[in-house]
């Protein structure tokens, strides 16, 4: 897994790549909890480069939201594709977060 | 029921992709989409990864993953000696809940029966089987 991060205006913006698995998630935790304690608030994720997650990864995801939410931060998924899209269908995170199908759409709603 | 590989390793997380390229080959043979491949894999992380973190509790042990073949069935058993748990007596998640309350323990169980045909569990010979059944058509 390889995680890119870029700042624009005040959104983080953090690209996932490859896989989000029990050996990888932990990894993609610690580095949101690192900028949520820097005070980064608003987070858009984009994973049109992630090819895999499974519940470890959900797991990390629904850690950082919980974590955003006590410091009124936003967090917002885009460009989800193939079998990420699926597991969030199925895990039903779609009823919890907001996916756009693009970075700027994403940017735009936030 | 013709056996199409066994791997065997101890019960960790570092061995977590040895169990998975097992397993992602012997469905690749079978012909198995890239897509079906990449639920089964999740499935199988599901089951392998709850085994590394509860099967055994302070005390080390191995897991076995064997797939075989039944007909137009793909077939993969997962196999450990530690402590009973059926897996599918797990009560589903509950999907509808907010993010504050939404707990992630079950979603994997939950991934694991919708991704794969069936899933079966026994114990036996003071082992945890569990099985899961793929449609090859």
């Amino acid at each position: 897994m390889e995680i890119t991060k870029r700042k624009e205006k005040d959104i983080m913006i953090i690209s996932v790549k490859g896989r989000m698995d029990a050996v990888t998630a932990p990894s993609f935790e610690e580095d949101m909890t690192d900028l949520i304690s820097k005070g980064e608030k608003a987070f858009i994720i984009n994973f049109s480069k992630l090819e895999y997650i499974s519940s470890a990864g959900l797991r990390s995801i629904l850690a950082t939201a919980k974590q955003l939410k006590e410091k009124q931060g936003k967090i917002l998924f885009a460009e989800l594709v193939g079998p990420v899209q699926e597991v969030f269908k199925i895990s039903g995170f779609y009823s919890i977060f907001q996916a756009c199908d693009t970075e700027e759409a994403a940017i735009n709603q936030l | 029921m013709h056996v199409l590989s066994t791997i065997k390793l101890p019960a960790k997380l570092d061995n977590l992709y040895r169990f998975m390229d097992v397993v992602s080959r012997c469905a690749k043979e079978q012909g198995f989409t890239q897509k079906r491949i990449n639920e089964i894999e999740l499935a199988m992380e599901e089951a392998l990864v709850n085994i590394f973190n509860y099967a055994y509790q302070d005390n080390t042990g191995d897991v076995e993953v064997i797939c075989s073949l039944n007909n137009d069935l793909f077939i993969v058993d997962i196999i450990d000696s530690g402590i009973p748990f059926n897996v599918l007596s797990h009560k589903d998640p509950d999907l509808t809940s907010d993010i504050s309350e939404r707990e992630i323990g079950g979603l994997g169980v939950f991934l694991m029966k919708k991704l794969t045909d069936d899933i079966q569990y026994c114990r036996e010979n003071e082992k945890n089987i569990l099985r899961f059944v793929i449609n090859k058509t």
